[in-house]
């Protein structure tokens, strides 16, 4: 982790409706950083917003040393983020947190996104598609128009198999991704399944898992303050890894990325 | 011309800069270490403990609000014992001085778990936390009480062989009631202010949005509140104070520094900065350069004498 307070800012894309790209040259923050990590951005010098905002790193290019975080618009801190141009400078922290585990050659993968959660996803398959593995996708979205990089990940995906499901049928099939997904656990031997998305489909993902004994890893969310363990705002309700004793545990430091079955979903979103 | 001097001193404790860190912003030092070299700091003020551990209240624990945010994270801590075992070790390396924060449901909790913590090696002060506003019990009953306030402070000072440093809340009607009641009692330095008492709805699930209901407000947006709490309690009674409430820059420190403040804290500035503490020192070191001060001293309460 490191202190970047002035990156400059190459590329701003709005992918969708209310969904955008933001993307800066950082060669250092591209040599240190892991699939699932973060990086927590000061987005205006003085006190509007106040807080930093955390946001997965989404996209890495390690020749041009180019990273892009993937935000949809929620409230103020990515309003003023998305006014941002190009040559405009960031400050930023990161990256920060525990990122996924990677799995072993020749494992069977399993990636399931819902919306904007294929924000880390990305990078992680971009990671996966360099060693060589080649996971299944699931991409799960309200609208085909959330959908706006299953092409990308169709082409980086290779010759895995990427499968789309939308709320409205608008594209793919008509149904939660979390579907997608038992069908895909009853018919293949899945040893992985890497997850990231709202609270209500990472449960069903959860309860997906702990059915077929699968084992799975889920990135989460919370509102956060310092993003280096400090303040002790972020913290998420965890079970040791006996599935024992309960006890918070931060999503900056010892997360975002946690096992599935760590989480106690009753208390979760 | 020669360098300013930054020491002061409080309650007995020599200091190398007027800067500390706000409990409870910079967790037990370690998490700053890639940003800040912990010896450039006055003190490191560490997360309030208790006794015993706690686990802290639900989340949603932060939200941001106009040059602020609210937190109501209830205390969360490893308890003195894991503090001693596992985080002052890492402290002792350091030549700054470190102020342990302490909270409590019972006069006997803080008695105990200042008496573990007077016996350790490393521990220069104690601050009492008699103003958390995010516990049902272990904070706020003794800071707006001061017959209770008055009774901790007693307690502890008979208990530990260290300066006592008690934190006060702007959740009363007469902070220089509370302040004059303290001193009374034995405190040898007072710390102001603590977060006030706060709340946020969130209109479209109409709901509060923190998981505590209530939380208490720091940052910028509560800083006239604290300078106008110093400039009262120095009026009010002879004890050094480290002010704290919003502090983001030299200037506002040195803001707290002519209201009356020997020392200040820097709290929720770090989340912004993680160098703001440091920034801070260096910005004051050259105010003092910039207009010919010699000794940091001389700005403490200059502004009384208007």
């Amino acid at each position: 982790m490191r202190y970047f307070p002035a990156v400059e800012i190459s590329r701003q894309e709005k992918l969708a409706a209310d969904c955008y790209r933001i993307s800066f040259i950082s060669p250092e923050i591209a040599g240190l950083a892991r699939p699932g990590q973060f990086l927590h951005v000061r987005i205006n010098p003085g006190l509007e917003p106040l807080l930093r905002r955390p946001f997965s790193v989404h996209a890495v290019n390690q020749r041009t040393g180019e990273i892009a975080l993937l935000y949809r618009v929620v409230g103020r801190g990515t309003r003023l983020l998305a006014q941002k141009k190009k040559g405009d400078l960031l400050d930023l922290i990161g990256p920060l947190g525990r990122g996924f585990t990677l799995p072993a050659a020749g494992q069977n993968v399993a990636l399931v996104a819902g919306g904007i959660g294929i924000a880390p996803l990305y990078f992680l398959l971009q990671t996966l598609a360099g060693a060589g593995n080649s996971p299944d996708v699931l991409l799960g979205a309200r609208t085909a128009g959330e959908l706006f990089l299953a092409s990308e990940v169709r082409e980086l995906a290779g010759k895995a198999a990427v499968l789309a499901a939308t709320d409205d049928g608008s594209y793919g099939h008509r149904a939660p991704v979390t579907e997608l997904l038992a069908k895909l656990l009853a018919e293949k031997k899945v040893e992985i399944v890497y997850a990231c998305g709202p609270a209500a489909m990472l449960k069903v993902v959860a309860s997906l898992l702990e059915q077929y004994g699968v084992d799975g890893e889920i990135s989460l969310e919370e509102r956060m303050g310092c993003g280096v363990g400090a303040c002790l705002s972020c913290v998420c309700k965890m079970r040791d890894k006996k599935g024992q004793d309960v006890s918070y545990r931060r999503v900056c430091l010892e997360g975002p990325v946690f096992k599935a079955r760590e989480v106690v979903w009753q208390d979760f979103g | 011309m020669r360098k300013p001097s930054l020491t002061v001193e409080i309650a007995g404790l020599k200091l190398k800069n007027p800067v500390l860190t706000a409990s409870g912003t910079f967790g037990f030092g370690a998490e700053y270490t890639p940003f800040v070299d912990l010896n450039r700091l006055g003190a490191v003020v560490v997360k309030s403990l208790t006794l015993k551990p706690r686990e802290g209240n639900s989340p949603p624990r932060i939200v941001e609000t106009p040059a602020g945010i609210l937190n109501s994270i209830g205390l969360q801590n490893p308890g003195v014992e894991r503090f001693l075992g596992e985080h002052l070790p890492y402290l002792r390396q350091f030549s700054t001085p470190v102020i342990v924060s302490i909270a409590g449901n019972t006069i006997e909790e803080y008695v105990a778990a200042a008496e573990k913590l007077a016996g350790a090696n490393g521990v220069s002060a104690l601050e009492l936390n008699i103003s958390c506003p995010n516990v049902k019990q272990g904070g706020l009953q003794f800071g707006v009480d001061p017959l209770g306030a008055a009774e901790v402070t007693r307690a502890v000072k008979r208990a530990a062989d260290l300066p006592v440093i008690v934190k006060l809340s702007p959740n009363v009607t007469s902070i220089t009631g509370m302040a004059k009641t303290v001193a009374e009692a034995g405190a040898d330095a007072l710390s102001l202010i603590n977060t006030l008492s706060g709340m946020a709805i969130d209109i479209y699930r109409r709901r509060p949005v923190l998981g505590n209901i209530t939380g208490g407000l720091s940052g910028p947006a509560i800083r006239p509140v604290a300078v106008r709490a110093v400039w009262e309690v120095y009026r009010a009674v002879k004890l050094p104070l480290i002010g704290m409430g919003g502090i983001a820059c030299a200037a506002d420190a040195i803001e707290f520094i002519m209201a009356g403040a020997r020392a200040v804290a820097v709290g929720t500035a770090n989340f912004l900065n993680p160098r703001a503490t440091i920034e801070i020192v260096k910005g004051i070191e050259r105010y003092l350069e910039e207009n010919g001060i010699g000794d940091i001293n001389e700005l403490v309460g200059a502004a009384h004498s208007f």
